[in-house]
């Protein structure tokens, strides 16, 4: 189902070139149009419309209670979010920038993501958190976390990562209308265009890139469905967001036939999709940005062995940022980049 | 290091690091005359409609209505008829024989933990009588009153406690830790304070939906002290949230005496005042100023003229839970010598004094009381006890973490009904 979608993916509607940040500030706008019990609320985010911009125009055209600015208080952000949940509104806060999640956490843990556990159904927390997400835009220790490990360990939360514009838009859309908490990264390094790694050379914007043709109007991207961004049968690679894209561009440099998976959705995760593709392949390559030691990585690397096992032909290997916090001004030597995933991959097929 | 530093600057006063300590510990006699209790009936009523600063002397009096005669004194006098003042005593009165029952079973060994709101009753019963029913309860865990002054059967209370199979939470919670959204009283949660910028959110989702619906937040005095109590005032009076912020300070929490929450320096009224939203400090023992003041913070609220902030001012008479022995750092004395006095003995005295009760009648109520506890104690047994049998199918242990349920869950469910299989090869398989 998977590759079917995105091998040859034909949207309905008329489509534009839109960049991520486009793709996103649509999907909100549709949903405030859409349904009225979606509200929009984060740092900056009314009047301004946003520090990236994701929400500009949206409290002029939906109104001040729809789209609204707040105090600079994650846990009252989250916290509110959750009592609007409870009322009946599908909320949908801004957290400015991931590394800023935490003063929000214990809502998020506690209280969101076992609200429908703990009340047996009788309380939900249909809301998502939109989050701007990883490096390489030196954003120093506290503009370039990625803290998804710390939510994928969560019972009761969904974790998304788009790659793409049309993504993106697909997968807000999806987020927004699922009655589960989700926790929706966007990674802001590919906001305006995909980014392979070569920090040295020159930005590429979306515009036609396949995966900015954007359609109009409503439609979603499944979440728990991952993407096969190229088929392959040398080698599989479990990528999502900013990495999709660096990973593509150094397969195409080693014209390595690799088969690159976009994980789309952390968790629930498309088992089905990276078993099928490791028994294909008998090698994995995974690749992340954030930190390696009990980073998301750990966990699909014991998915593949657990289930692949018989089938690998070389143990899993895994591409991460290193153990430290996020470097300024050794940005490029900590972010696993063109040199570190090529390494990776020489490694997985020399075995 | 430091010391030689300390000692090369002696022209400078050495500085000391306060800790707070409680007046009295265990074995200590009891002396509560520092304790500023004002005349009932003396404390202005200002307008529900007011500015919020008109309030703030509020903050640092304390609004009372029955005096030492048990009669009812000046503005705040909320003029209930004695039919209801009837039901409210005879609420706390049910919730009191509630507790006492539920700690005994606790006791046998019958549930695994329980935690009583003596000395309190007042303040979650009277609070729930001025509110409207569509209004949203954000409890903490000491707010069982809530449940029974909105009609919640007794014995969907008991299941809960047992963690049975007619539990409606599944077994899933601690008890105490209930959810009834038929009775507008939210899911409590273990994580302190958390509820409160819920309920700040709830009404602010109502406001934004033109709804008429306020929501009512509940804390305890020693949980004021978390991040969210803040975040919650902050939204409240930023967004002039319809909400109320009930304050219990009943002096301890576990063992830490309301000093460690900031009450050596300040009441904890007094936190309205930095937040420009209003703010009153109540007799939480004495009913009529509970209802007084929760139905005018509730007027207050609906007529969009912003949230309030209540500190009931009274007296954790028991431990902190089962769990808990109070004998171990405070004095026995303390709940004998509390100057507020008991909150049911209060209003019982109130409606004697003005011929609507009598002591008869009172024994009459506390023997059926018993009674119907008992009754519903029995009733809920019938679904089985904590730990013996009768308990939730184990499939039901990965329903609700999500709407629906996602490969793992499934995977991990299996598990769970192989594993009854290897305990009980006989039995039955859920």
């Amino acid at each position: 189902m998977s590759e079917v979608e995105s091998i040859s993916r034909t949207p309905a509607g008329d489509t534009r070139d839109l960049t991520m940040i486009e793709a996103i500030n649509e999907a909100l706008d549709i949903m405030l149009e859409r349904d009225p019990d979606v509200i929009l609320l984060g740092e900056d985010i009314g009047y301004f419309g946003g520090v990236f911009r994701a929400t500009a125009g949206l409290q002029e055209k939906h109104g001040k209670t729809r789209v609204f600015d707040t105090p600079i208080s994650e846990c009252g952000i989250i916290g509110v979010a959750v009592g609007m949940g409870a009322y009946g509104l599908r909320p949908v806060p801004e957290i400015q920038f991931a590394d800023y999640i935490y003063p929000g956490l214990d809502q998020l843990v506690s209280e969101a993501a076992r609200l429908r556990y703990r009340s047996a159904a009788e309380f939900i927390a249909p809301m998502t958190v939109r989050t701007p997400f990883g490096g390489g835009i030196f954003g120093g220790q506290t503009h370039s976390q990625s803290p998804e490990a710390l939510f994928t360990h969560v019972a009761g939360l969904k974790t998304v990562v788009p790659s793409t514009p049309y993504d993106a838009k697909g997968l807000l859309i999806a987020a927004i209308e699922d009655n589960d908490p989700v926790i929706f990264f966007e990674p802001k390094r590919i906001y305006n265009g995909p980014f392979d790694g070569y920090y040295d050379q020159p930005t590429r914007p979306w515009k036609g890139h396949p995966d900015a043709h954007v359609p109009e109007g409503h439609y979603t991207v499944s979440l728990g469905q991952a993407r096969i961004v190229r088929a392959g049968d040398a080698l599989t690679v479990l990528a999502y967001g900013t990495m999709v894209h660096v990973a593509e561009a150094v397969c195409r440099q080693k014209a390595v036939d690799a088969e690159i998976i976009d994980l789309r959705t952390l968790v629930p995760l498309d088992i089905e999709a990276i078993e099928k593709s490791v028994r294909k392949t008998g090698r994995c390559l995974i690749v992340h940005e954030a930190t390696r030691t009990s980073g998301f990585g750990a966990e699909l690397s014991a998915l593949v062995t657990e289930r692949c096992f018989y089938h690998l032909e070389a143990p899993v290997e895994r591409v991460t940022g290193f153990d430290t916090p996020y470097p300024h001004s050794l940005e490029w030597a900590y972010f696993p980049g063109p040199v570190r995933v090529g390494e990776g991959i020489d490694k997985l097929l020399s075995e | 290091m430091a010391e030689h530093d300390a000692a090369t600057r002696q022209n400078r006063p050495r500085l000391s690091l306060h800790v707070p300590e409680p007046l009295f510990r265990p074995g200590d006699k009891v002396d509560f005359t520092h304790l500023v209790i004002p005349h009932a009936g003396l404390q202005p009523r200002p307008d529900e409609s007011c500015h919020p600063r008109e309030t703030f002397a509020l903050c640092t009096d304390l609004v009372r209505v029955l005096d030492d005669d048990h009669q009812a004194q000046g503005p705040w006098n909320p003029r209930l008829a004695p039919d209801q003042l009837r039901r409210i005593l005879r609420e706390m009165a049910l919730i009191r024989a509630f507790d006492s029952r539920m700690y005994r079973l606790q006791r046998q060994g019958k549930t695994s933990f329980y935690l009583k709101c003596s000395g309190e009753e007042a303040t979650s019963i009277a609070a729930t009588h001025a509110l409207d029913f569509e209004d949203m309860i954000f409890p903490s865990y000491r707010q069982q009153g809530c449940l029974i002054a909105r009609g919640y059967p007794l014995v969907d209370m008991i299941n809960q406690i047992f963690s049975n199979r007619a539990d409606k939470l599944k077994g899933r919670q601690l008890p105490i830790l209930y959810s009834a959204k038929s009775v507008n009283f939210f899911t409590i949660s273990g994580n302190l304070a958390t509820q409160l910028p819920q309920a700040t959110g709830f009404a602010m989702a109502s406001a934004s939906r033109g709804d008429s619906k306020i929501a009512v937040g509940w804390v305890g005095e020693g949980s004021t002290a978390e991040g969210d109590f803040h975040s919650a005032l902050l939204f409240a009076a930023v967004y002039n949230a319809p909400v109320i912020f009930n304050i219990v300070n009943n002096q301890w929490a576990i063992s830490s005496f309301s000093g460690f929450a900031g009450a050596e320096r300040a009441t904890f009224a007094a936190r309205a005042i930095g937040y420009g939203i209003a703010g009153l400090r109540v007799d939480g023992n004495d009913v009529l100023a509970v209802y007084a003041a929760q139905r005018w913070a509730a007027d207050r609220a609906r007529a969009n003229a912003g949230p309030t902030l209540i500190e009931y001012f009274t007296f954790r008479a028991e431990g902190h839970s089962t769990s808990d022995d109070p004998t171990a750092y405070r004095s026995a004395q303390e709940g004998v010598e509390w100057p507020l006095g008991d909150p049911i003995a209060r209003l019982r005295d109130h409606l004697i004094a003005i011929g609507e009760w009598s002591i008869a009648q009172h024994e009459s109520m506390d023997g059926e009381l018993d009674e119907q506890v008992k009754t519903a104690t029995r009733e809920a047994e019938k679904n089985g006890i904590l730990g013996h049998g009768l308990h939730q199918p184990d499939r039901t242990m990965f329903e609700d973490v999500f709407e629906d349920q996602p490969w793992h869950l499934k995977e991990q469910a299996a598990q769970a009904v192989h594993e009854r299989r290897v305990k009980y090869p006989d039995g039955d398989t859920a």
